[in-house]
């Protein structure tokens, strides 16, 4: 999808009255559109190339980039560096910084960097506790966390001032998102959770892996009854599970991603495991989709991100519409 | 000590009126602690502040509680010290993400949450990110700062 007002690559759209960013994915979510957009896997390497191989994967097919912040608190190259790299090309980049490696201090020097390159969003995450990854001896900073992240991004951007209150003479222009998960305890705290990360700045919304479409659909009529999806664009995530082995370890091991049983039965019959799991998510994608007041998908493909093309086009997520895409 | 802190939570509802009660109590000597000084009182106050909240709620002295908003679960016992509510982490039977044998802070402060009554009232408060400088400094007089609007 192409403006009318498209700038050279590199640099940001005019910013229109109601919005609070100059970039594309605003835009699309404003414009009513259903947006998809991707995590890129950061690259253990120092080679630029790396990460313009990697988003090309993408190319026509999302309209933004979330690019992670050593997720699982495993060390790959800084979102920052990424964010860098991608916007000079014109990509629109959804920064995560999580609150696990930085204080505030850093934090805010960053969001100001980051917006000083052209980044247009932020995802603000508490971050994934050290002892998952591979530093489990490292320092957890947690100064901050993801909902005060996000009220000082915002007083940063709307009041002009750093949490200090010292003045900040050109603000970032951000589009502020924070991450849900409707699928992990307590659940009757979650709908809460999110109109909490609302209320301090949150603009658009990103869940966690669904695969319970019934429980997704429990909490967006419960934020919907709270009011909080006129507020808020929520965009569920998505992605494929490589094998039936491969669920049952993310299932015990990875904190937080809730799989049903039947979707594991659902792969375990299948002759094909991996294109059974690129299947599901395609049917996954269709059906929140479905669900009123979801605006968009997040696809998580760790290891996979060179079949997002296909899931893509497969679901008509993007419905016959083209997102921006790199001049060949 | 566990059995303790979960007596705690399971009797949040008064726990907080008898804090509530014990402000105000505090609140009427203000004047004579004021005269003494607050700086001078803030040692010995902190002490037995950290005795009794470290028995009944593993309290980690941030000196900026919280107990009330949180179903007097404490919040600093978060391996990831958040204030606002759980991380997306939580397991599916409820256990921390990081600590797989304990029960996830935000699990029990809800369940606090709901003794204390409006649960969605406490909760729904926005916390402030911690002032580190106040770590081990008695949150009662800063308390009573505050109720008279001074700075904390």
């Amino acid at each position: 999808m192409k403006f009318d007002d498209e700038p050279t690559p590199g640099e940001n759209l005019p910013i229109l009255p109601g919005h609070t960013s100059p970039g594309r994915f605003e835009r699309v979510l404003r414009a009513g559109q259903f947006a998809v957009t991707a995590e890129i896997a950061p690259p253990d390497s120092a080679d630029p190339e790396d990460v313009y191989e990697r988003a090309a994967l993408f190319d026509g097919y999302v309209d933004a980039i979330n690019a992670t912040d050593s997720s699982g608190a495993n060390c790959h190259m800084s979102s920052m560096g990424i964010c860098s790299l991608l916007t000079r090309r014109g990509y629109a980049m959804i920064l995560q910084q999580s609150c696990r490696d930085r204080n505030r201090i850093a934090m805010q020097g960053d969001i100001l960097g980051a917006a000083a390159m052209g980044v247009c969003n932020i995802l603000c995450l508490s971050g994934d506790g050290v002892q998952s990854g591979d530093h489990p001896q490292a320092k957890p900073v947690f100064d901050m966390d993801s909902i005060s992240a996000l009220g000082m991004v915002r007083h940063m951007r709307d009041e002009q001032q750093f949490l200090s209150g010292r003045a900040i003479s050109s603000p970032p222009r951000l589009f502020l998102g924070g991450a849900a998960n409707p699928f992990a305890p307590p659940l009757d705290f979650r709908p809460h959770r999110m109109a909490k990360k609302i209320a301090a700045g949150a603009q658009f919304i990103q869940t966690q892996y669904c695969f319970d479409i019934e429980r997704m659909k429990t909490f967006m009529a419960q934020v919907r009854d709270m009011g909080l999806l006129e507020k808020a664009y929520v965009l569920a995530g998505v992605g494929p599970l490589a094998s039936a082995k491969a669920a049952e370890w993310i299932r015990k091991n990875v904190a937080g991603v809730h799989i049903p049983d039947d979707v594991i039965e659902r792969l375990a019959g299948a002759e094909d495991q991996k294109q059974e799991g690129v299947d599901l998510c395609v049917d996954l994608i269709e059906q929140v989709r479905e669900i009123e007041g979801v605006s968009g998908v997040h696809i998580m493909a760790y290891r996979m991100e060179d079949r997002i093309g296909e899931m893509v086009t497969r679901s008509n997520a993007l419905g016959g519409r083209e997102p921006w895409r790199p001049a060949a | 000590m566990k059995a303790v802190r979960l007596w705690s939570i399971r009797n949040a509802g008064w726990l907080k009126k008898c804090y509530a009660a014990l402000e105000g109590t505090l609140a009427l000597f203000n004047p004579l602690l004021k005269a003494i000084g607050h700086e001078r009182l803030d040692k010995p106050f902190a002490a037995v502040e950290g005795a009794v909240k470290g028995f009944l709620f593993d309290s980690q002295s941030c000196g900026q509680c919280a107990l009330g908003e949180t179903g007097m679960a404490c919040p600093m016992n978060c391996p990831k010290t958040l204030r606002n509510g759980p991380c997306g982490g939580v397991r599916q039977n409820g256990g921390c993400e990081i600590k797989p044998e304990m029960t996830c802070v935000w699990v029990n402060a809800w369940e606090g949450s709901q003794k204390i009554g409006a649960p969605e009232e406490t909760i729904k408060i926005i916390q402030p990110p911690v002032d580190s400088r106040l770590k081990g400094r008695s949150a009662w007089l800063r308390a009573l700062r505050l109720r008279t609007g001074e700075s904390a």
